[in-house]
């Protein structure tokens, strides 16, 4: 009824190719970003932005450069934790070694970093793809743990492999309060959002579509594949780099290789199958079920056991969180295989009908 | 037009409100009953009771509750009764923080954070100066910790990796008949690959230079059930000793490794978290011979807090965990890691008010002026368990001692009298480490002056 794009007509070329043609969807989305950077710090509590919404925001900026390379140019990567990984120490070691660097810039350039490691290691997908790119990908992930865990010198010789970092200084503003780390992480990941978008909107962004597609015919085309795959490496490590980055200066404080392992790579990678591919909303739902749901089983059925008087012991609360968990990205696979983006895009469709159907 | 816009940014609002109510609703709910309850002093417990580190997590866990209930049953900390809560953590570090974020508001405010991990620790290191909120990290967590000067928090009481790996080397070189009998041996270490098993690293270096003996470094990647690898070295290397710094499941494989390769169990020393009934009972025969280092206690049946807790709660059907476990090694850590904290906190009362409840920051103070003697030890009930602990400003730890106890097949034995770690050796690494780190944060060390606040 009121989301319905009747007698919205478009005079110039420029409205056509608006991000959101749709005003309803404009405001919506200003709406939802105003909120999240005045509305929340002043509703929500500590809890809430440090164990939820601080981590949701920086693994939605992950998950946002895998579908980039995931989801967008159709190479799949297990090598996502090793690009945060990458991100985070060279981060440290510029942050340490480089006098009077600004905490930004060193996260920019642990981005950059990984950008290059990406390349690196994104070579084999000249050569093989789908599931054999997966596994040479793992070859990244396995490299740079072992890495990060045997060379000294990328944890400044720490006595146990752990390092640590104070907190960040922008401009004269000291980011340690909860709501500040909150703020500093979303504006970094609107400020990502939008380049990503528009990335994808570009003339880069059809070239890896085309590449995922059909990649001969892609090349036939005149598209360059080498070009085109290794830029979609670069890009998405970057912003899967400034993601390890942030989770170390910003969540963590102090970290080991052990908060990158292989288990990250693969959580980044189910967020993006399970939100949606080559969908930048996606990232943010994948991002999302995989953060939020299982802390949210996790405290909803140790209070259900409360309201009825059981004891339920924490071991029995984490099993069934666990069972719960599966089930339901089970469910999610084939309810809509395309994730919740689709689903949501799908909602959107009938909401245009709303409420007469054809 | 307008209409349409008002609705789209009512939607928006109401989408992004219904989560966040959502997730408020139940701190809501547990939030209401901890006000009336404020008068109690709150143990928030960071367990494991799943994943692959749970044989070792549970009975530490069913020891740490059975001492807060056994404080209850004894009347409270004069008076104040204790609550606990628990939260699943299943050894990862990520689940250990978000479960500290949930549980330090709670019940009136934690009082004190015991993670058993050594990866936890590190993360909460980075937040409870921030929080107020001390951290009791006995037998485990930062060693460079035990300087209170730049670690104002944490609390790695009675024993830390430095002092146990330092222990060890002690009693390695009694059993060759001295110091100067190690020039030219060969040590291996078998380690957890994780910041728990790299911590020993720094102090067997130190230690390696001044005797020099040989140390090779052999890691076990998480979780420890793949060493056919590591064993194969050890066969062709053929080291005097080997010492093992593992955890859970990679404890028994490392002993059934051993087994197969047929090397020599009496010249394997574990770390104390090597040293516990699931680590050997699988192995039961082929593990007899090993030895461990014992953090002040070993298996302790016959002390009196253990008869006392049999009688007091699992004869009325109280108790936390199975019987059989009671008195057993990790159970008897958990105990030892709830008493200190509990008298930390009685030690702080004996300042702010006896019979009052304590917040955090004055709980901080009791742990690093506590004082437990043999007669305060005794009245515990711990007589013969552990020796007298006395943490002060600059010492966190408070007691350096430990023994070795050997695997019989069947049960666990004293095999070594008391061996104090050498602060001489010890000191200039932990004043090296701390330093590093209070630069590394920007953290000034607390002059003594400070001290005496």
């Amino acid at each position: 009824m009121f989301y319905r794009e009747n007698g919205q007509f478009k005079t110039t070329y420029q409205s056509d190719q608006q991000i959101f043609a749709i005003p309803q969807d404009r405001w919506a989305i200003l709406a939802i970003v105003a909120v999240a950077f005045i509305g929340v710090p002043l509703l929500v509590d500590e809890y809430l932005l440090r164990a939820i919404l601080i981590p949701f925001l920086i693994l939605s900026l992950a998950a946002l450069g895998v579908n980039i390379l995931v989801g967008y140019c159709g190479q799949i990567t297990l090598g996502a934790g090793a690009s945060m990984a990458v991100g985070a120490y060279a981060a440290y070691n510029f942050l340490i070694r480089v006098d009077g660097m600004p905490a930004l810039a060193a996260i920019l350039l642990g981005g950059l970093a990984a950008a290059l490691a990406g390349i690196v290691f994104g070579a084999p997908s000249l050569r093989v793809r789908g599931l054999y790119l997966a596994v040479a990908t793992l070859a990244a992930q396995f490299f740079w743990d072992w890495a990060f865990l045997r060379i000294k010198w990328f944890t400044n010789n720490a006595s146990s492999g752990s390092v640590s970092v104070a907190d960040i200084n922008l401009l004269g503003w000291t980011i340690s309060t909860p709501t500040d780390k909150y703020l500093f992480c979303l504006g970094i990941l609107v400020v990502f959002s939008l380049m990503a978008k528009n990335l994808v909107r570009g003339s880069i962004g059809r070239q890896w579509m085309a590449i995922r597609d059909m990649d001969v015919a892609a090349t036939v085309i005149g598209i360059r594949p080498m070009y085109a795959k290794l830029s979609a490496f670069a890009v998405s490590s970057f912003y899967v780099g400034v993601a390890g980055a942030l989770w170390g200066f910003v969540h963590l404080g102090s970290w080991e290789p052990a908060a990158f392992s292989i288990d990250r790579s693969f959580q980044l990678l189910f967020m993006v199958i399970i939100g949606g591919m080559g969908a930048i909303s996606g990232s943010f739902f994948g991002a999302a079920f995989i953060v939020v749901l299982p802390t949210f089983l996790n405290q909803v059925l140790g209070l259900l056991g409360g309201l009825f008087g059981l004891e339920v012991s924490v071991a029995l609360v984490s099993h069934i969180e666990v069972t719960v968990f599966g089930a339901l990205i089970v469910f999610f696979l084939i309810v809509e295989p395309h994730g919740i983006a689709r689903l949501w895009s799908t909602g959107r469709e009938k909401l245009r009908l709303w409420p007469f159907p054809h | 037009m307008k209409l349409h816009k008002l609705a789209g940014i009512a939607a928006a609002i109401g989408l992004l409100a219904t989560p966040a109510a959502f997730a408020q609703a139940p701190k809501a709910a547990a939030k209401a009953p901890a006000k009336a309850e404020a008068k109690e002093q709150f143990f928030p417990a960071l367990p494991y009771r799943t994943g692959p580190y749970a044989p070792n997590g549970v009975p530490w866990a069913n020891g740490f509750v059975d001492y807060l209930k056994l404080t209850n049953a004894r009347g409270g900390i004069n008076g104040v009764k204790v609550v606990w809560e628990e939260c699943e953590t299943a050894y990862a570090t990520d689940r250990g923080v978000e479960c500290y974020e949930r549980l330090k508001g709670k019940h009136g405010g934690a009082t004190v954070f015991q993670p058993l991990s050594t990866g936890i620790t590190f993360a909460l290191t980075e937040k409870a100066p921030v929080d107020k909120i001390p951290l009791i990290t006995a037998g485990y967590g930062r060693s460079e910790s035990a300087n209170g000067a730049v670690f104002e928090w944490n609390f790695p009481m009675v024993g830390t990796y430095w002092s146990g790996a330092d222990v060890l080397i002690q009693h390695i070189a009694k059993k060759e008949g001295g110091f100067d009998k190690l020039k030219g041996k060969k040590i291996t270490l078998v380690y957890h690959d994780s910041p728990y098993g790299k911590e020993p690293i720094a102090l067997l270096q130190e230690r390696a230079k001044m005797h020099g003996f040989e140390l090779s470094l052999l890691p076990v990647a998480s979780p420890g059930v793949e060493q056919k690898a590591t064993w194969l070295q050890i066969r062709q290397h053929k080291p005097d000793y080997v010492l093992l710094w593992g955890w859970g499941v990679m404890n028994s494989t490392a002993l059934k490794e051993a087994q197969a390769t047929g090397y020599p169990r009496e010249k394997m020393y574990g770390v104390w978290w090597s040293g516990a009934e699931p680590d050997v009972k699988d192995v039961g025969e082929g593990a007899k011979g090993y030895n461990a280092l014992a953090m002040q206690h070993g298996a302790e049946p016959n002390a009196k807090v253990v008869k006392e807790i049999l009688e007091k709660l699992h004869a009325k059907g109280q108790g936390t965990g199975p019987k059989e476990e009671v008195g057993q090694v990790l159970y008897m850590r958990g105990l030892i890691s709830s008493m200190l904290a509990v008298e930390g906190v009685r030690a702080a009362q004996g300042r702010y008010g006896k019979g009052k409840w304590v917040s955090a920051e004055q709980a901080r103070w009791g742990f690093e002026n506590l004082n437990l003697d043999q007669k305060a030890l005794d009245a515990l009930g711990f007589a013969g368990v552990m020796r007298p602990v006395h943490t002060t400003c600059l010492d966190h730890m408070g007691s350096g001692f430990a023994r070795i106890h050997t695997w019989d097949g069947k049960k666990w034995n004293f095999s070594s009298d008391w061996y104090e770690a050498d602060q001489k050796v010890l000191r200039p690494l932990i004043m090296l480490a701390s330093a590093k780190y209070a630069e590394e944060k920007k953290i000034k060390p607390r002059t003594p002056e400070d001290c005496k606040k």
